[in-house]
C-alpha cells in the first residue's frame, strides 16, 4: 500500500509510524508545509485514560511522552478572590514541540518519509497513491478542495481568545475568572513541563473590542493580559507564539472520506479547548485508522470502519464540549454564585460529570460541597459552620413560612377518574402513594378552576363546594400521614379543552359533549380542533374568578402550596407565548402586554392565597418553535412572576403548539431551569424525566434549580389499569 | 418480556410457502409475536400482505409490523387494511409506524420524501379517526383500532409517540442502545401528561446454527448497505449463537423492553425451531 499522509502535525506523524509499523511493507510519506522544528501552540493535556490508549498502540511513543510528561490531578478555579480545589483528575502535560520530536524520531526509526517545507496544493498530483490522508488541520486545504462530498460545517464561537504560554509553574488545571472595566475574562490554563504552562486568555466580543484588544498589537495584548492577571502571574511573564485573538472553529463533516481521501484530527473534526484536547481527538483517529487498515485490505472499507468507529466518540465529545463552549460565553450568568457552587457548576457544565463521580475523584471536595450548601440554606445560623450535612437533595427548602423537608416533589398524573371534577379515591391514593415515599413535596393531577376550564371530562376540578369537601378530606389525611407538603395545580385548558381523556392520546376533540372554548387568540390547537373564543374583558375577568375562587377553595381544603398552570400552551400560556397570542389590544404585542392577564391572574389569587404560603407558577421557558417564546424572553417573564408574588417558578418547555420540536437528552429541562433560574434570580423547580438521585443531586448542587420533580418506575399506583 | 420472531419475509429467497409454514410454526412455539419489515425496494414481501396471511395459519400469535412505512401509503387504504387484518386475525394486529429512511422507497411509490414528517403527523390522526368512522370497515377488534406503535430515533419520533400511539418501537441496536431510547420515549410520554406507560418493543437480528452466521451477515450487509457504514456495525450484531441470544434477551429485559421480536436472517424452518429452543 502507498500512502500520502498531509500534514506532519501529531495527527499525520502517528498515523504514520502506526501504519509503517503494522506493515513494514508499505510506502509511507508524510508531507508538512513547515520546516521541522517550526511549531505553534504550547503544551498538550491528555487525560490518563487517553494514555494507556497510546500504550497499547505503540508502547515506544507512550514511554517516551510518559519520560516527559508532568502529572497532576486537580482543578483549580480562581474566583472571587478564592481557590477551589477539586483533586481525582489525573491529567498528564507534554509539550507539543516535544511531542512532535518524538513522533518524528519514530517515524525516523520506522522508515517513514518525512518531507519538509512542502506545500500541498493539488492533491491531485499525488493519483497513483492508495490512500491520501488529510491530516492538515482545522483550515484543510484537501477538505476545502473536496468540500462537495465532505460538506464541511465550520461554526465559529462568539468569543476571542489567545493561546499563550507562560513561565509560572501550575500545578492543577486553572480556571481564572477576572472581571474588569471592560467586562469578564476567563483563563484556562494547565502545566505541561516543568518549567511551562499553557495560558489560554478567553471573553467576549465585546469585551474585547472594549478593552481596545482589537487594536492592540502582540505586546499591547501581552502587557494587558499580564496586568489582568499580575495576581495569579506573580510576576511570571506571558510568552507569545505568534499568538492572535481568535474566535474557536468548531468543526464538522458530513463524511470524513471521499473516494481515497480520508480526514484525520482536525481536519475532520474539532472540540472546544475548554474540555479537551485536538491532539488527543487526532491520535486516536490515527490508532483507529491504522486499526482499521489492519481489519480490510479493501481501502473503502477500512475507511468506512475507521469512521463508524470513531464518529460516536468524537461527536459525544464535540457535544460536550460545546455545552461547555456555551457555559463559558454564558459565564457572566453565573458570577452571582458563591466560590463553592460556582466552581461545582463549572466541574459539571458539560454534563458528562455528575455530583457521584466527583464525589469518586474528591471526596473531601464534595463535602464541603455539601456542607456549604447546608449553611447555605440556613441549616445552621450565620456565625457557625456546618460540619455534619445531608447531600443537596436531603436539605430543606424553606418557601415562604413553610419548609419542605428536602428538595425532592413527585408529581400525579392525570387519571380522568373525576365526573364532573370531583376527586375520588383513585386521586387519594395517587397522592398518598407519593407522599408516603417520602418527598418534600407531592402535586395533584392539574384541577379546572371551572367546569369549562377541564382538558377532558374526567379532570379534576376546584369549581364546586363538593370539590372542596373531597379535596380537604383528602389533603388532611395526607397530611395525618406523611411530612410531605401538598400542592395543588389549578388551571384552565384554555384551547386544549374539551378532548378525549388522554390514554387515547393527546388532544384530541370530543366528539359529543364538547364545551365552547376559550383562548388569547382564536387559533384552533389541531386541525380537527374547535376553534376558540377570543376573549374579552368579560371572558377575562370571569377567568380570574374562577381562579380566585378555586384559590380560595384551595386554602380552605388545607393545601400548602398553590401551584399556577401558564405553561404548555393552555389558557393562560396561550396570552403569553407570541405564537398563540396574536392581540392587537393591551393583552398582546409586547412581552409586557403578554403577561398583563396571567399577572393579573396571579395578582388575585396571590391576594387571597395565605401570606404563609407559597405560590409557585408553571411556564413554558421555551416554545422548542420558531417565532416562539426564547430564554431571554422567559427568564424575564419569570422575573416578572417573582415580582408578582411568585415564591417557585416550574420550568417546562414546549406544547405550545403542534409544531414545537422538542429535545429530550439527558436531564433535557435542568438547562432551561439554570437559566431561569441564574438570570431571573428566581427560585426553579425541574423535572424532565428526572430518575436519580444523582442527577438530582448534581442539578441542585450546580445551582440550577432548588426543587426536582423525580419519576419514580417503581411507584406503580396501577393507575393505568384503574383508569382502562 | 415477551419475545415474538420475525417472518423471513424481508430476506430475498424466501418462498411462499416458506411464510406460512413458518407462519404456523411460530404459533406453535414459545413465540408470542410474528413480525413483518416494509421495503418497498428490495426483494421482500409486503408486510400487510405478510401478516394477512399468517393470520390465516395461526390462532394465538400478536400479528406486528416492524415498522411499516405509513407516509409512503395512501392513509385509508392502510387503516382498511389494518382493520381488515385485524378482523380477520380475532384482534391479533399491532401496528408499528414510522416514516422511513429509504428516499428510494418513497420515489418508486410516487410518494414525496421530503413532506413525509409532516404527513405521518397527519396521517396518525386520521388512523384512528378511519377506524372509528362506521361508514367504513371492518370494526377494528379493539375500541379505537389496533393498538398503534411509532419508531424512529429522532425527538420528533418519540413526541410522536407520546402524542398519537400507544407505544414506541425500537429499531434495533444493543441493549444500551435501546435503553437510551426508552429513555427519551418515557420522557417524552411523562412530559406530555400521558397517564401510564408506553408500550416498549425491541428488535434484532439471528442467525443459528452452520453456515447460518456467514449468510446472515451478508444478507445484513446487503439489506443496510445504505446506511453506509453503519451496515457494517449491524452485521457485527448479529446474534449467531445460544449465548449472545440470551445474552441479548436479558439486556432488552432489563432495560424494560415489553415485546422483543428476533428477527431472522436466513430463510430456513430451521431457524425457527433452534431459536424456539432457546427461547422455550
Amino acid at each position: 500500500m502507498k500512502a500520502i499522509i498531509i500534514g506532519g502535525g501529531p495527527a499525520g506523524l502517528y498515523c504514520g509510524l502506526l501504519l509503517k509499523k503494522a506493515d513494514p511493507t508499505r510506502e509511507i510519506s508524510i508531507l508538512e508545509r513547515n520546516p521541522p522544528d517550526a511549531t505553534y501552540g504550547w503544551g498538550v493535556v491528555f487525560s490518563e485514560r487517553t494514555l494507556s490508549g497510546f500504550q497499547e498502540a505503540d508502547y515506544q511513543t507512550y514511554k517516551q511522552i510518559t519520560d516527559r510528561f508532568v502529572l497532576w490531578d486537580a482543578i483549580d478555579v480562581h474566583y472571587r478572590g478564592e481557590i477551589v480545589r477539586c483533586g481525582g483528575q489525573a491529567f498528564a502535560g507534554v509539550a507539543r514541540k516535544a511531542l512532535l520530536n518524538i513522533l518524528q524520531r519514530r517515524c525516523d526509526e520506522l522508515g517513514v518519509a518525512l518531507r519538509f517545507g512542502v506545500d500541498v496544493s493539488d492533491p491531485a498530483a499525488f493519483a497513483d497513491a492508495d490512500i491520501i490522508i488529510a491530516a492538515d488541520g482545522v483550515n484543510s486545504t484537501v477538505r476545502q478542495s473536496h468540500a462537495r462530498a465532505f460538506k464541511p460545517q465550520l461554526e465559529p464561537g462568539e468569543a476571542r481568545y489567545i493561546w499563550y504560554g507562560t513561565n509560572k509553574t501550575l500545578d492543577a488545571v486553572t480556571f481564572i475568572i477576572r472581571a474588569n472595566e471592560h467586562g469578564l475574562f476567563q483563563v484556562h490554563a494547565y502545566p505541561f513541563d516543568g518549567f511551562t504552562s499553557t495560558f489560554i486568555v478567553e471573553c467576549g466580543d465585546a469585551t474585547w473590542r472594549r478593552a481596545g484588544l482589537d487594536q492592540a498589537d502582540e505586546a499591547a495584548s501581552i502587557a494587558y493580559c499580564e496586568d489582568l492577571f499580575s495576581g495569579e502571574l506573580g510576576g511570571a511573564s506571558l510568552l507569545s507564539n505568534n499568538s492572535r485573538w481568535i474566535n474557536f472553529i468548531t468543526v464538522r463533516n458530513a463524511r470524513w472520506s471521499h473516494r481515497n481521501v480520508v480526514l484525520l484530527g482536525d481536519a475532520a473534526h474539532t472540540a472546544h479547548f475548554s474540555i479537551g484536547s485536538g491532539t488527543k481527538l487526532a491520535m486516536e483517529d490515527a490508532i483507529a485508522l491504522a486499526e482499521a487498515f489492519q481489519r480490510h485490505r479493501d481501502i473503502k472499507r477500512a475507511v468506512h470502519h475507521y469512521e463508524l468507529g470513531r464518529r460516536p466518540a468524537v461527536e459525544a465529545l464535540q457535544h460536550a464540549a460545546a455545552e461547555s463552549r456555551t457555559y463559558f460565553e454564558s459565564l457572566k450568568r453565573y458570577i452571582h454564585l458563591e466560590p463553592v457552587q460556582f466552581a461545582f457548576h463549572l466541574l459539571t457544565r458539560s454534563g458528562r460529570i455528575s455530583y457521584s463521580a466527583l464525589r469518586l475523584r474528591d471526596s473531601s471536595f464534595v463535602d464541603t460541597v455539601d456542607r456549604w450548601f447546608a449553611h447555605a440554606n440556613g441549616a445552621a445560623g450565620p456565625a457557625s459552620r456546618v460540619l455534619v450535612a445531608p447531600p443537596p437533595m436531603l436539605t430543606g427548602l424553606p418557601l415562604r413560612g413553610l419548609m419542605l423537608r428536602n428538595r425532592i416533589a413527585l408529581a400525579c398524573v392525570s387519571t380522568a377518574a373525576s365526573s364532573n371534577g370531583l376527586p375520588t379515591d383513585v386521586h387519594h391514593h395517587q397522592l398518598a402513594l407519593r407522599a408516603e415515599s417520602g418527598p418534600g413535596l407531592v402535586l395533584t393531577e392539574p384541577a379546572a378552576v371551572s367546569q369549562d376550564a377541564r382538558i377532558t371530562p374526567g379532570c379534576a376540578g376546584m369549581y364546586e363546594d363538593a370539590h372542596q369537601t373531597a379535596w380537604a378530606g383528602i389533603v388532611a389525611s395526607i397530611h395525618a400521614n406523611s411530612t410531605a407538603l401538598v400542592g395543588v395545580v389549578l388551571g384552565h385548558a384554555g384551547r386544549r379543552g374539551a378532548t378525549r381523556p388522554r390514554w387515547e392520546g393527546l388532544d384530541r376533540p370530543l366528539r359529543n359533549g364538547a364545551w365552547p372554548l376559550l383562548s388569547a387568540s382564536p387559533l384552533p390547537y389541531t386541525p380537527q380542533s374547535q376553534v376558540p373564543r377570543e376573549m374579552d374583558r368579560a371572558n377575562m375577568q370571569g377567568v380570574r374568578s374562577a381562579h380566585v375562587r378555586a384559590a380560595e377553595m384551595a386554602r380552605e381544603a388545607g393545601f400548602d402550596v398553590l401551584v399556577l398552570h401558564a405553561a404548555h400552551g393552555y389558557l393562560l400560556a396561550s396570552f403569553i407565548s407570541p405564537l398563540t397570542n396574536l392581540r392587537t389590544d393591551a393583552y398582546g404585542g409586547s412581552l409586557q402586554n403578554r403577561m398583563r392577564f396571567p399577572l393579573e391572574v396571579l395578582d388575585a389569587v396571590r391576594a387571597v392565597w395565605p401570606q404563609d404560603r407559597p405560590i409557585c407558577v408553571m411556564l413554558s421557558a421555551t416554545d422548542w418553535a420558531l417565532h416562539g417564546i426564547d430564554l431571554e424572553e422567559s427568564a424575564a417573564a419569570a422575573s416578572m412572576m417573582k415580582d408578582h408574588g411568585a415564591d417557585l417558578v416550574y420550568v417546562l418547555a414546549g406544547q405550545t403548539t403542534l409544531d414545537a420540536r422538542p429535545t429530550y437528552g439527558r436531564a433535557f429541562l435542568s438547562a432551561l431551569s439554570d437559566r431561569v433560574r441564574n438570570e431571573a434570580r428566581v427560585a426553579t423547580m425541574t423535572g424532565g424525566h428526572l430518575t436519580t438521585t444523582d442527577e438530582v443531586n448534581s442539578i441542585l448542587a450546580a445551582g440550577r434549580a432548588d426543587l426536582c420533580v423525580m419519576e419514580l418506575p417503581e411507584l406503580d399506583d396501577g393507575s393505568s389499569a384503574a383508569v382502562r | 418480556m415477551r419475545i415474538g420472531v420475525g417472518l423471513p419475509g424481508g430476506v430475498p429467497g424466501a418462498r411462499g410457502s416458506l411464510l406460512i409454514d413458518w407462519a404456523a410454526r411460530a404459533d406453535a412455539g414459545p413465540f408470542a409475536s410474528l413480525g413483518a419489515l416494509d421495503r418497498l425496494v428490495y426483494d421482500s414481501y409486503d408486510p400487510l400482505t405478510a401478516l394477512a396471511a399468517a393470520a390465516a395459519v395461526t390462532k394465538r400469535v400478536t400479528l406486528v409490523s416492524m415498522v411499516i412505512t405509513a407516509p409512503m401509503r395512501n392513509t385509508a387504504l392502510l387503516a382498511k387494511a389494518a382493520a381488515s387484518i385485524d378482523a380477520l386475525s380475532g384482534g391479533r394486529l399491532v401496528l408499528g409506524l414510522a416514516i422511513g429512511a429509504r428516499h428510494e422507497d418513497y420515489d418508486v411509490a410516487g410518494v414525496d420524501h421530503r413532506t413525509r414528517g409532516r404527513r405521518f403527523a397527519e396521517q396518525l390522526v386520521e388512523l384512528r379517526a378511519l377506524w372509528e368512522d362506521e361508514r367504513l370497515g371492518p370494526r377494528p377488534a379493539r375500541v379505537g383500532g389496533p393498538l398503534l406503535l411509532v419508531g424512529g430515533l429522532n425527538d420528533e419520533a418519540f413526541a410522536r409517540a407520546a402524542r398519537y400511539a400507544d407505544g414506541y418501537v425500537h429499531a434495533g441496536g444493543p441493549p444500551r442502545a435501546f435503553a437510551r431510547a426508552v429513555e427519551k420515549a418515557r420522557a417524552a410520554w411523562i412530559d406530555a401528561g400521558r397517564p401510564g406507560r408506553p408500550k416498549l418493543w425491541g428488535q434484532g437480528y439471528f442467525a443459528l446454527g452452520n453456515g447460518a452466521a456467514e449468510s446472515g451477515a451478508a444478507y445484513l450487509r446487503d439489506y443496510y448497505a445504505f446506511t453506509g457504514p453503519f451496515a457494517e456495525r449491524i452485521a457485527e450484531e448479529l446474534l449467531t449463537t445460544p449465548q449472545a441470544v440470551a445474552q441479548f434477551v436479558r439486556g432488552y429485559q432489563d432495560a424494560g423492553c415489553d415485546d422483543l421480536v428476533l428477527l431472522p436472517t436466513v430463510p430456513d424452518l430451521a431457524q425457527v425451531d433452534r431459536l424456539a429452543d432457546i427461547i422455550g
